[in-house]
């Protein structure tokens, strides 16, 4: 089966039940992408999916070799994607291990809305769980984002 | 030959702390003395830090501490770092392997920077000085004209070298006596105090960051295990059939666990191996497998907390603290409170759940994990494997957040176990609802506390009675009582003023693995005696601020000796570290300046503040809450922390932000519930964690400045919340809630 990931093309022979995530992290080794739950409800795993945030723990290959995948590698090439630059201008990251998924659903928020409101960020983040509690800097730094936007524009 | 080429690759200039007890340097020892006693732990000697120095300048810092989210891996290098005069933009950390000579790597109990601050300052200074006596014979000039500064050794004259041109010769000189070390004043501190930005936050953002899953071995195997539901559960029979006609299964494999206590051993299991994580999982679903009853297949976790409840309410047990006679005083007093409170098991569920990569060759078994204590699962694979520690190599890993389950190593002992079954490597990891159904527990508990009050509503008794079980039986199955250790957390170490006081412990026995999970017994303690301080200023018709002043009383270093308490201390000499009660009224005092305490609120609105201290930090938090329609909201939380000396303050505030967060979790959500012995929850949606949407909009922390010596971070932003906001509902609606979580009594 094949699949498209950062722009590459893949070719799998695993079975086409089989979630994407391990596709991403077993065979292509592109571990940024994590499981936390596998059930979908804590977005660790969090890719775009033909521009959409999506779980990647629940999307089998079958219905992911369809679209265009990109995972927090291909974010950008150095990490110079604005809300990556936000997330260290605000040192988000305590352990680290959600804010892939986070950082995904974040950047595929201002995507569709370049100035999101207190509780536009509650709802498109409510499904990424942080367990060390980095909450109140996500909020900001996504914030900020948007305020960048805005002054440049 | 230069003894530090023999040691490593690289080129090493020295230094190490050595001590029995690990937590004070006694002395230095050179790089030829450490390369005589690493791996040899015979020997006694410890070696706490080494740093080492290559020609091109790098300075590598080891950091022998596990990074689980607070920053350490940054900080403690940040102070080797200042003390060195080492440029922080050329240091490189390198995360040490799990080795006795390391001292304590057990990354837990908030004690890094307290325990290793005045080490890692030596390590540095002592890297200077043989950098400035190496520059000093370059030349051929006194030591005085020498001085180390920003990665160079300067002489008066003008003249400089860079630190990596004196690498070699830096490494020949004598090792200096730390007695003998000039250390930094404050004004000469370039990063201490700083807000050094983590060094791994790059990796993090990019996605690069290496957890446990993310190590790969060429011909790796993936298993998924499933395990008994209850604890001391056999497998009785097996039909692994359907599970091998799995694409992609190898073998379905029985993990037997010893007898006895938990420990750190894995519990019985049946593993499915497979060439990939999603065969492994497939695998494992079709399994059938039976287990033996054991003794703690009945338990059943809400029945136990009513029985533990009624033991606490209706007589003594054993006396843990006693002053004066509080049966006396209570007999006599004008006015008696008394309340029940409860808290329920909690799992740590930290994003990463366990995993462990492990490979056994020849004589030898390595392994790459997420481990908080290194040595720990060194010496717990060892016996597994009848192996001499020296055997056993651990790499340890990013940590996904930890929260103290990651220092049980029972996830790599199966790792190790099924590697030298199948001889190849192998990756266990945990699912989610492994992780929820066999963490080692937080404690439940139940607490009763009775009071007297006089008159002008001042306590004059405090009797409190707790049953908990402790930490204690995973490792002995007969512990089956809080002892003075375990209540110096709270409860048995309260600070009040009042002249009749008496702590009493009942017995209750485990029937699952506890296990400390971040601030440990101080999340049930503080909730009950926070709560109960609330209760009493209510019933004296005070403010409960003025009243906590009240019952903390004047300003003083208590003493438990007299009341027959052995106060531990969280492993501190009192001397050294005191019971300060003008620090605890310190924070409270600051918190309540820093927030509308006292203003008129809607209906449904209210205010609720607690204060405690826990590893040697005093915290005060303070909690505003909104109640409509049976819906509880937190709209701010305060939290003010006085932990002495901070080496990273941005990474301190970001601890008391995810504490508070932490402590947010407990209050509202956090329950795990027992029933045939087995854990009801699964997975995020039946053991619900804070999200972003619980998290008020307005969450604060303000540090206390002070140059007392360096106290915990990690967890003492945790114990206060729980009571705050429950101290916050009943002033914003008269509703007393006396158990945890709150969203039993309401939606959140």
């Amino acid at each position: 089966m094949k699949l498209k990931v950062n722009g590459r093309a893949y070719e799998t022979d695993a079975d086409a039940d089989t979630p994407l995530l391990w596709i991403l992290r077993d065979e292509l080794k592109l571990t940024g992408t994590r499981y936390g739950c596998g059930d979908a409800i804590c977005g660790a795993c969090t890719v775009h999916f033909n521009g959409v945030p999506t779980r990647a723990c629940r999307l089998p290959l079958s219905a992911a070799s369809e679209g265009d995948i990109t995972t927090i590698e291909g974010l950008s090439e150095d990490g110079s994607h604005p809300v990556q630059e936000a997330w260290r201008r605000h040192n988000v990251p305590q352990c680290g291990f959600c804010q892939a998924g986070q950082i995904m659903s974040a950047s595929a928020l201002l995507a569709r809305n370049a100035s999101p409101s207190d509780d536009d960020i509650d709802s498109a983040m409510s499904g990424n769980i942080c367990r060390c509690g980095t909450y109140p800097r996500i909020r900001a730094a996504i914030h900020d984002v948007a305020k960048q936007g805005e002054d440049a524009s | 030959m230069n003894p530090v080429v023999r040691l490593s690759r690289r080129r090493f200039l020295a230094l190490t702390g050595v001590s029995a007890s690990g937590l004070l340097l006694g002395g230095l020892v050179s790089g030829e003395s450490y390369a005589a006693t690493h791996g040899s732990e015979a020997s006694g000697q410890r070696l706490n830090l080494f740093v080492s120095l290559l020609e091109d300048g790098t300075v590598e810092i080891i950091a022998h501490r596990s990074e689980m989210g607070t920053g350490i891996r940054t900080s403690l290098p940040q102070v080797v770092a200042d003390e060195m005069e080492a440029d922080w933009a050329r240091v490189k950390v390198v995360q040490a392997l799990g080795d006795a000579a390391y001292g304590s790597q057990n990354t837990d109990g908030s004690r890094s920077i307290r325990n290793f601050y005045t080490t890692m300052r030596q390590m540095g200074a002592a890297a200077k000085q043989m950098l400035e006596a190496a520059a000093a014979e370059r030349w051929g000039v006194p030591l005085e004209q020498c001085r180390a500064e920003q990665h160079r050794v300067l002489h008066s004259d003008g003249r400089a070298l860079g630190f990596g041109e004196l690498a070699a010769a830096a490494a020949q000189q004598e090792v200096p006596d730390p007695a003998a070390l000039t250390l930094k004043s404050r004004e000469q501190f370039r990063y201490i105090g700083r807000d050094v930005p983590m060094v791994d936050l790059h990796d993090i953002t990019t996605g690069k960051a290496v957890y446990g899953a993310d190590v790969t071995l060429p011909d790796m195997v993936y298993a998924s295990i499933e395990r008994t539901p209850h604890l001391g559960g056999r497998i009785a029979s097996y039909d692994g059939t359907a599970a091998r006609k799995v694409r992609g299964v190898l073998d379905v494999v029985e993990l037997k666990a010893p007898e006895g206590a938990p420990g750190f051993n894995n519990v019985e299991g049946l593993a499915v191996i497979a060439r990939n994580t999603w065969s492994a999982l497939k695998g494992r679903k079709a399994l059938q497998v039976k287990w033996t009853p054991s003794e703690h297949s009945e338990h059943n976790s809400e029945a136990y907390l009513d029985a533990l409840q009624e033991k606490v309410r209706s007589g003594p047990g054993q006396v843990a603290r006693e002053r004066g006679d509080v049966d006396a005083a209570l007999a006599t007093a004008g006015k008696v409170i008394e309340a029940g409170y409860r808290t329920p098991y909690l799992a740590h569920a930290p994003m990463e759940p366990p995993v462990t990569i492990a490979v056994v060759r020849g004589e030898g078994c390595e392994l790459w994990a997420p481990t908080q204590n290194p040595q720990a699962t060194q010496a717990a694979v060892a016996a597994a494997l009848g192996l001499d520690k020296a055997m056993v190599k651990v790499h340890v890993t990013l940590l996904g957040g930890g929260f103290g389950r990651k220092s049980k190593p029972d996830f790599s002992v199966e790792a190790a176990r099924l590697a030298a079954h199948v001889g190849k490597p192998v990756q266990v990891a945990w699912t989610r609802g492994d992780d929820i159904r066999h963490d080692y527990y937080h404690s439940c508990s139940a607490m009763f506390l009775r009071a007297a009050l006089d008159e002008e509503g001042n306590t004059t008794a405090w009797l409190a009675r707790q049953a908990t079980p402790p930490i204690g039986s995973t490792f002995d199955t007969s512990v089956n009582l809080m002892e003075d250790g375990d209540l110096s957390q709270t409860f048995g170490s309260v600070p009040f003023a009042v002249p009749n006081l008496r702590v009493e412990s009942h017995e209750a026995p485990a029937h699952t693995r506890i296990g400390w999970l971040r601030s440990v017994y101080n999340i049930p303690f503080a909730f009950g005696v926070c709560s109960f301080v609330d209760e009493l200023a209510h019933a004296a018709g005070r403010d409960p601020a003025e009243y906590w002043e009240a019952m903390i009383g004047e300003d003083r270093h208590l003493d438990f000796a007299p009341e027959g308490f052995e106060f531990s201390n969280y492993g501190r000499p009192i001397a050294e570290y005191p019971y300060d009660t003008a620090r605890l009224k310190n924070v409270l005092r600051t918190l309540v300046a820093n927030i509308p305490w006292g203003e008129k609120l809607p209906a449904g609105q209210g205010w609720g503040l607690a204060v405690t201290r826990s590893f040697l930090s005093y915290v005060a938090v303070a909690s505003k809450v909104s109640v409509a329609d049976g819906k509880l909201q937190v709209l701010e939380m305060h939290g003010v922390i006085d932990a002495g000396t901070v080496v990273n303050p941005d990474r301190v505030q970001a601890q008391m932000e995810g504490g508070m967060i932490f402590g947010l979790s407990v209050a509202l959500l956090g329950q795990i519930d027992f029933e045939g012995g087995a854990v009801k929850q699964s997975n995020y949606h039946d053991y619900p964690v804070a999200r972003i949407q619980h998290t008020p909009k307005t969450i604060r922390s303000h540090i206390v400045p002070s140059e007392a010596l360096p106290a915990g971070v990690g967890e003492p932003g945790v114990p206060p919340v729980a009571p705050s906001i429950a101290n916050a509902v009943f002033a914003a609606t008269g509703k007393r809630i006396r158990e945890l979580p709150l969203s039993q009594h309401f939606s959140v």
